[in-house]
């Protein structure tokens, strides 16, 4: 079972749910892999400190010009759809970060002046946190593209029968690459306006997906009861709730987690486990 | 002369939208751009008229004309994107089907440049709307990315190109409400701009995040400040963060501590500075202070 925590709006606790969850499971004899990617910014490593075992790169393709065979016709440029090459009178220009690695330009090239060379874009690491089986996507700062390096990564951890995955926020090709054909997906928000207006969005998105899932409400008490009634409406399960609870606040700044430093939190993660994935909980 | 200041975070809900609805308040008729286009909420606090929705065309998509189709399945080859899958139904030939999947779809055109019976037609995708809302504190500019939609970096490029439009003929700032992350609609909204400001708070997560954003701004070449939000969660986090932005020389624009109010202001719908003066007011005015004098010494914008 793949299980993907998602949200719209940022910060509202995914990676709170995420290691949490993944640690629970682990300790319940479970072999779990928690998967963190939010490439552009990893933080799952914070709290489940994991000792790195292997770095694997991640490369795209992109075009390298021979400028010996090259005749300058122009093809390459009107064939790519993403302005990654510009041909001049004596020199061909390439863009790399905005090359999507499509081939076009090396297919379609008369003179088989082109031939891809890889670019390294990111990493995927592995480790043990915590006695989490921990993949880590990363970004390399600069790059544009997050969706290769996400892709790698779910590929790579396509084996494991139970894997945690911590999502980007947002609801565009990130959130996607991170969260389609998984099992089910929880939408973290908080009880704000701007946690539901981003809840919405992030519901329209894993509908059209066709995946299950629930919502998540971080932060009872802090804002309205307007998430609680969009989810009444639309038929939405609530499958757990987190209080504001500063403890929790102060917990988390310092890489700590929940179940771990505050027990009585352990029976609320405790439940949606048994929940969710009874057969694998036995242990819970 | 026009400066664009984008203010950015890394780790998502630091409190970006709430501090840029009340920066546009007190900074009185800036033009205001939410790029964050995933997920957009500055219209909430900022309301205002909506205007009309115009599309936005990201991309393409393939199609394929099943009835020119010859199932050859070359197309499966040339495709690095997983995008064309093979459908169970028996087709015309009783081999296999084959379809796009809109999500995986890149738009690149290779099926269709190699289709040998042409029958991969590359389509115009509708991929977002934006809008052009007048507020009360200045035009506001703002986009729905469609749902499941790539080519965000694209939809933030052009509002920050309608934004600078705007302000072609006038002395007006704009204000950028900028994406989580450090990816491709940040770096969107940060090249070109004048000043970024970047919103942190006193957690592990918030540091490490700013840190990558940090090299980010230093790899574009953007002025860079920092306003730590929450400043009292964690004394010695907080603390951290001084010592960082000492190391670089960047300037801390202000300490703003923990208040419930900040939510109250957003459930209302109203900048904060609008709700209340009392509270944490004081700290968003020394942050708006402060930030006008960093972007007073800017030099012109060539």
């Amino acid at each position: 079972m793949k299980i993907a925590i998602a949200s719209g709006k940022g910060g509202t606790g995914k990676t709170t749910v995420a290691t949490n969850l993944a640690y629970l499971l682990s300790h319940s004899g479970n072999r779990v892999v928690y998967a963190d990617c939010d490439v552009e910014e990893p933080n799952g490593h914070l709290f489940l400190k994991p000792d790195w075992t292997q770095t694997i790169n991640v490369y795209v393709k992109n075009p390298r010009i021979d400028h010996n065979k090259c005749d300058f016709c122009g093809r390459c440029a009107e064939v790519c759809q993403f302005n990654a090459l510009a041909v001049l009178a004596d020199r061909v220009l390439v863009f790399p970060s905005l090359c999507h690695g499509c081939g076009g330009c090396f297919h379609i090239c008369p003179q088989r002046a082109i031939e891809e060379i890889d670019r390294l874009v990111g990493i995927v690491k592995v480790g043990n946190g915590r006695g989490v089986i921990t993949y880590e996507g990363r970004l390399n700062i600069g790059e544009a593209l997050a969706p290769p390096i996400i892709g790698f990564l779910r590929k790579t951890i396509e084996p494991f029968d139970l894997a945690v995955i911590d999502a980007p926020p947002g609801t565009s090709c990130p959130v996607i690459e991170a969260v389609k054909n998984t099992d089910y997906v929880m939408l973290v928000t908080e009880p704000t306006p701007f946690g539901l207006n981003d809840l919405i969005l992030a519901v329209n998105m894993i509908r059209k997906l066709n995946l299950p899932f629930g919502v998540i409400v971080n932060r009872m008490g802090v804002g309205d009861d307007r998430v609680h009634e969009y989810c009444q409406q639309e038929n939405v399960e609530i499958i757990m709730e987190i209080p504001d609870d500063r403890r929790i606040a102060e917990q988390y700044s310092e890489g700590k987690l929940i179940i771990d430093a505050l027990p009585d939190y352990a029976e609320h993660f405790k439940k949606l486990c048994r929940r969710l994935i009874p057969h694998k909980t036995a242990g819970v | 002369m026009t400066r664009e200041i984008v203010v950015i975070s890394g780790k998502g809900g630091t409190g970006k939208t709430s501090i840029v609805g009340s920066l546009a308040y007190l900074f009185k008729n800036s033009i205001i751009v939410d790029c964050d286009v995933d997920a957009a909420d500055l219209h909430l606090i900022l309301k205002g008229d909506t205007g009309t929705a115009n599309n936005f065309i990201g991309g393409k998509k393939a199609e394929i004309i099943p009835e020119v189709c010859n199932e050859c399945g070359l197309c499966t080859e040339y495709c690095r994107f997983g995008a064309i899958t093979e459908q169970d139904k028996t087709s015309k030939n009783n081999l296999i089907q084959y379809a796009i999947d809109e999500y995986a779809c890149e738009g690149c055109g290779v099926c269709s440049l190699f289709c040998p019976v042409q029958a991969i037609k590359m389509k115009d995708n509708i991929s977002g709307e934006w809008f052009l809302t007048e507020t009360k504190y200045g035009p506001l500019l703002h986009a729905r990315l469609g749902i499941a939609q790539a080519n965000s970096g694209k939809l933030v490029s052009l509002l920050r190109k309608k934004a600078q439009e705007l302000a072609a003929d006038n002395n007006k700032q704009i204000i950028i409400d900028g994406p989580p992350g450090i990816g491709c609609p940040v770096i969107a909204s940060l090249t070109g701009t004048n000043y970024a400001l970047i919103i942190t708070e006193p957690t592990l997560s918030a540091i490490h995040d700013m840190e990558r954003l940090l090299e980010l701004t230093r790899h574009f070449g953007i002025k860079t400040g920092i306003c730590v939000n929450k400043y009292d969660i964690n004394k010695n986090l907080a603390a951290s963060i001084e010592h960082i932005a000492a190391g670089k020389g960047l300037k801390v624009l202000a300490r703003i501590p923990y208040d419930s109010t900040f939510t109250q202001a957003q459930i209302k719908g109203m900048p904060y500075m609008e709700y209340t003066r009392n509270g944490i007011s004081k700290h968003i005015e020394q942050l708006w202070q402060n930030l006008k004098e960093e972007i007073a010494v800017l030099k012109n914008i060539t």
